[in-house]
């Protein structure tokens, strides 16, 4: 399972007169926790968005799988395997939570409105499958009693694990997971800690955003670091630590 | 659906498929007039059901929703008329009806995708005025639609010798179309609530919930934004090709904007996205104005002796005060949607 699975090379991303990224080349390496870390501000985010085609790039290619990845909308880069969470949970509120996961089949899946309306034997079959996925992916996330609830009425930590087993519904390569641990308290941070590192046994490749430096460097295979929009650090956590510019730039001088 | 109620709901069942059934004759008892209130009833809620589709399921705010009602009834007039000299059977002309109604809500959701909630109104707004305007001016210089003067004879419908406009026996025309009219919106319940509880229903529900979570979780939101259309479009298409059958007659003046705020008002009233309520909605709104009519007058001739309000304008006051206060105390609409617990679920297991 080694070998490269993403590489973006030479990102850039302009917000009118603001330079959000710059020239931002990373490599994501199959079956491996990369972590994403910088100030406020630093682009994190952007990042993150333009890789999921939520924002069009100024410049640059991201290679996924070997192969060059459509960033031209989200459900494309969807369907080639990167999945994503949302920093501020985006989830269907007025939805239960199992048929959130449901909306995840979505992609991997192909009933028509003619199949819908017939109920043909294939769409049953179909929609069966959809729903037996979703029950095991909230079993997976931990949620399982949680199925017949709205998502708006979930706890804040089990709408985080919700958001995710969407996401793992997509059956993606790459999970992205934008500040998974914001908001969330000491316990919620262990389980989702524990999360993550079942998803990496698994075999899955994560992306994840965080503030929480502890959490990044205790889970993180290797790091990155941003800062001002642009790439200053990628290594291994402790390397990444020890690092003259990210102490100043992001710890802090006094924190060394 | 009927497998795995309980006796007690099969029993209810039962009793709504036989007062349905024994409806019309009750109301004809009353007059003929309530049988064709009751079609029109009807007609509005296969529209409401079909603007829900639209409104409700992908929240989409649409405010010209008439105007594929008026191309179904446009493309039953003119295939079914003097006017061309054609008449081809009701059975082939609804579904170009639909069809025609359904090309139509995908050409006005195309240049609208990128647009929500009030921009997405007044646009909507504005094809509704277009079609319209449209049919009114289209006389000229080949004489489509002949204007304002609208298409007259239009064919009922028609099943070899049994015609649904004239009376055989105890069934009237209006009654007859009742029962046509029950058996299509049987139909389109059941489409709908299929739809409602499929990969594709679910993908019009997570773009209304969130439209930037719905792409990111790998829904082209752009194809099923305009297979909302479409398909709410081409019930619309259908209820208006039943709408030129049952009048004889169709003209512009029909399709007005203020057509698409009562279908829309029905929708909202009931409670956008249930269709129990969304049936509910447009049951009551089609017929509070008509009881209204006739109650109006009585009332105060018994109550003051004599007439105090105009009855036209006391019927839209009540009516306006009903819908105030039903929006003040019950702001998601009488029977809203709850997803939390459906019945449909059970079926699934």
């Amino acid at each position: 399972m080694t070998g490269v699975l993403l590489e973006a090379r030479n990102i850039g991303k302009k917000f009118g007169g603001v330079q959000a990224l710059q020239d931002v080349s990373l490599t994501i390496r199959r079956g491996e926790i990369y972590g994403l870390i910088g100030p406020n501000g630093a682009g994190k985010t952007t990042l993150f968005n333009v890789f999921t085609g939520l924002y069009p790039r100024d410049g640059g290619e991201v290679l996924f799988a070997g192969k060059a990845l459509s960033l031209e909308s989200p459900h494309t880069v969807a369907a080639a395997g990167i999945a994503r969470t949302f920093q501020n949970i985006r989830l269907f509120g007025n939805m239960t939570a199992r048929e959130n996961v449901m909306v995840g089949r979505h992609v991997r899946t192909r009933a028509g409105v003619f199949g819908a309306i017939l109920r043909t034997r294939a769409e049953r079959a179909e929609e069966a499958a959809i729903r037996r996925r979703a029950d095991e992916l909230l079993h997976y996330v931990g949620i399982a009693d949680r199925a017949d609830d709205l998502a708006r009425n979930l706890s804040y930590g089990d709408q985080r694990r919700l958001e995710i087993a969407r996401a793992l519904a997509t059956d993606p390569q790459l999970l992205a997971l934008d500040e998974p641990a914001a908001g969330m308290n000491a316990t919620e941070t262990v389980g989702l800690r524990q999360l993550i590192e079942g998803l990496r046994k698994d075999g899955l490749t994560v992306l994840l955003i965080e503030h929480d430096v502890k959490l990044v460097m205790g889970l993180c295979d290797r790091v990155a670091v941003l800062e001002y929009g642009e790439k200053i650090a990628e290594d291994v956590p402790d390397v990444v630590r020890s690092n003259p510019k990210v102490i100043e730039a992001y710890l802090g001088t006094s924190a060394g | 659906m009927v497998a795995g109620m309980s006796a007690r709901e099969k029993l209810g069942l039962a009793a709504i498929a036989v007062s349905l059934i024994a409806l019309p004759f009750v109301l004809a008892m009353a007059g003929t007039a309530w049988v064709r209130i009751t079609n029109f009833a009807v007609l509005f809620v296969l529209l409401s059901l079909g603007l829900n589709i639209v409104v409700g399921f992908a929240g989409l705010l649409d405010l010209g929703y008439v105007a594929f009602f008026a191309v179904g009834a446009y493309v039953y007039a003119l295939l079914a008329s003097p006017h061309f000299g054609l008449h081809l059977p009701f059975w082939v002309i609804l579904p170009i009806g639909a069809a025609v109604a359904g090309i139509a809500g995908a050409v006005l959701g195309a240049p609208t995708l990128r647009l929500r909630g009030d921009y997405l109104a007044i646009v909507t707004l504005g094809f509704g005025e277009i079609v319209r305007i449209f049919m009114n001016n289209l006389s000229n210089p080949i004489n489509v639609t002949n204007g304002p003067k609208g298409i007259n004879l239009i064919d009922p419908f028609r099943l070899g010798d049994f015609s649904f406009s004239a009376n055989s026996g105890a069934l009237s025309g209006p009654i007859k179309y009742y029962y046509f009219l029950l058996i299509v919106l049987l139909a389109v319940i059941v489409i709908n609530r299929r739809l409602q509880d499929s990969r594709i229903g679910r993908a019009w529900v997570a773009i209304r919930e969130d439209e930037i979570a719905a792409k990111a979780a790998g829904i082209n939101t752009r194809n099923i934004k305009l297979l909302a259309f479409a398909m709410g479009a081409s019930f619309g298409g259908i209820a208006g090709g039943m709408f030129a059958a049952i009048q004889g007659f169709v003209s512009p003046e029909s399709f007005i904007l203020n057509e698409s705020i009562m279908i829309l008002a029905m929708v909202v009233l009931g409670g956008m996205g249930n269709i129990w309520g969304v049936i509910a909605g447009a049951v009551l709104l089609s017929f509070m104005p008509e009881l209204l009519r006739y109650t109006v007058e009585p009332a105060q001739k018994a109550l003051f002796g004599k007439m105090l309000v105009d009855p036209e304008v006391l019927r839209m006051l009540i009516f306006g005060l009903a819908l105030v206060l039903t929006m003040r105390f019950r702001p998601a609409g009488l029977w809203p949607e709850t997803r939390h617990k459906r019945e449909l679920d059970a079926d699934r297991k």
